[in-house]
């Protein structure tokens, strides 16, 4: 689903890569967390999945396409096919709950009748049934994490991108996330998750691919947050 | 679906930046009305060319009592000199250049012209027909020929003066000429503020609105989706500068020209409010390329899609 062949990634010609010769392959359906200190380029990995940024060298896969071969045009098209989800939530503070998950599909001109029958099935998956015309402002942390991880998943896209989304929440509202973020997998979205979060990987058991200074020097199936080279947050 | 997005978009941009689209309306508006004016006073003269050209001659004044130049210093002219200078006009040197018959204006007639045009003077009361001179007036095949007329007469004893009508009118010509040069300057200055306003007023919008354009990135809006609410704003508020440039327009050339100045001046030939008609679609689509242009420039810079 996501490959990275060599990718290299560097922003400032004086200092080093953010990636340096990152090659990796991430498979349909699987959940994958991305660790690493700040800066060790887990961010940047984010961002050329999502064309945000071009690899330097090397190729990056996504869907089976090579990036750097979609027109800019078509771009749009990629990144329908991929939710991301952020640590500060990036919700839309005058709309409501439902407005803010319709807005992922209005702009991409999903028919009013679709969107009515959508959304709350969305918002019942996150755990939100109910709380529809609910304002951001009036939701806890973890609700508007929901709401924002309803967002990046209400068009159906194949990977959802998460960067550090339970970085701004307490352990037992980062545990109700991650089931959220679970059951999204299951029903058969690739899940990339970066985070600092050593609690929530060792709790789940799942791939692990540690970075460390744009290199990955640890990529274990069912792994753990502090591997072999002793990572600390 | 995406239509009503858009524009519901563009409502709430508008809403948002009230005031900086009311100056952009205002800016668009008096740009604009200058444009349009230079080309009412272009149309205005080509108008007055084509009325006048036609009836414009060639005048050479005889000598009167009261003349000073040279060839008057024998005095008012005498009948000999009027038949020689009416023969010489006959003559195959001077003939091919006239079209028509040269027509004689007698005292008389001189005054009877200059009560019709000064009807409304008191100067008419002090005027006599002796004070005025009679004149032949001569149409030219080639209205650019008048020095060789001029040459050929101005030395003839009898003769006052040789002068071309055209040349009065040319001298108006290039006073409305230099005027609508002056609107047209007055019309690039504010021409250059109203593409820098509407640049900024959209920098101004895309930044208050970048939450959710980036939004709209991640979940793989379209560029058009993303910058045409834009871009319309800026076009609506040109559009609507425009019109009001074209409705003042019109409203100066209906009222002030056509009911006022025409009535003035009767003998004038004026545009009508119809040539304001006709300039209004030019005008707003000169408003709609502007504020397309720089908004999409301005785009291109500060909303990365």
């Amino acid at each position: 689903m996501i490959r990275f062949d060599n990718v290299t990634k560097v922003y400032d010609q004086k200092s080093r890569p953010a990636l340096d010769s990152v090659s990796v392959e991430v498979d349909r359906g699987e959940f994958v967390f991305l660790v690493g200190a700040s800066g060790s380029g887990k961010s940047t990995f984010i961002r050329l999945v999502l064309k945000e940024d071009r690899a330097s060298r090397g190729a990056v896969h996504v869907a089976g396409r090579n990036v750097a071969n979609i027109s800019s045009w078509r771009v749009p098209k990629l990144r329908r096919g991929i939710g991301v989800v952020f640590q500060d939530f990036r919700l839309l503070p005058n709309k409501t709950v439902f407005a803010n998950v319709a807005f992922a599909m209005q702009v991409i001109g999903r028919s009013r009748a679709i969107i009515r029958e959508t959304v709350p099935e969305v918002l019942r998956t996150v755990g939100l049934e109910g709380k529809d015309h609910r304002m951001p402002h009036e939701l806890s942390g973890g609700e508007q994490q929901r709401v924002a991880i309803a967002r990046a998943v209400v068009n159906k896209p194949g990977i959802l991108l998460a960067d550090e989304p339970t970085g701004n929440l307490d352990p037992t509202t980062s545990l109700g996330i991650m089931k959220v973020l679970d059951r999204i997998n299951q029903n058969g979205t690739t899940v990339v998750m970066a985070t600092h979060d050593d609690d929530i990987v060792d709790g789940m058991r799942k791939r692990v691919i540690e970075l460390s200074e744009g290199v990955v020097i640890r990529d274990e199936a069912q792994g753990i947050y502090a591997g072999a080279a002793g990572a600390v947050q | 679906m995406r239509l009503a997005f858009v524009l519901g978009e563009i409502g709430s941009g508008l809403r948002r930046n009230l005031s900086m689209l009311v100056s952009v309306i205002l800016v668009t508006f008096v740009s604009l009305t200058f444009v349009g004016a230079a080309g009412l006073l272009q149309m205005q003269i080509s108008q007055m060319k084509g009325f006048w050209y036609d009836k414009v001659q060639v005048a050479v004044f005889l000598c009167v009592d009261s003349s000073s130049t040279p060839s008057c210093a024998a005095g008012p002219v005498t009948d000999t000199q009027r038949e020689n200078i009416r023969s010489l006009l006959g003559s195959p040197t001077v003939d091919p250049y006239i079209a028509g018959d040269p027509i004689y204006e007698s005292q008389e007639e001189a005054l009877g012209h200059f009560k019709d045009q000064f009807a409304n003077s008191p100067i008419v009361d002090s005027v006599t027909a002796g004070q005025l001179p009679e004149s032949f007036r001569v149409n030219l095949e080639d209205p650019q020929k008048y020095e060789v007329i001029n040459e050929i007469f101005s030395s003839v004893p009898g003769v006052e003066v040789v002068i071309d009508q055209r040349e009065l009118l040319e001298q108006i010509f290039s006073v409305m000429n230099v005027a609508s040069l002056i609107a047209i300057g007055v019309a690039g200055v504010m021409i250059v503020c109203a593409v820098l306003l509407i640049a900024t007023t959209i920098r101004l919008s895309a930044f208050s609105r970048r939450r959710e354009t980036g939004i709209m990135r991640l979940v793989g809006a379209s560029k058009m989706v993303i910058q045409l609410p834009f871009v319309l704003e800026g076009v609506i508020a040109a559009v609507i500068g425009a019109v009001l440039a074209s409705v003042t327009l019109w409203a100066v050339s209906h009222f002030f020209i056509g009911e006022w100045l025409a009535q003035q001046y009767p003998d004038t030939a004026f545009i009508s409010a119809t040539q304001a008609v006709i300039l209004a679609p030019g005008l707003i689509l000169l408003g709609v390329v502007l504020a397309g242009l720089s908004s999409m420039l301005t785009l291109r810079r500060y909303l990365k899609v």
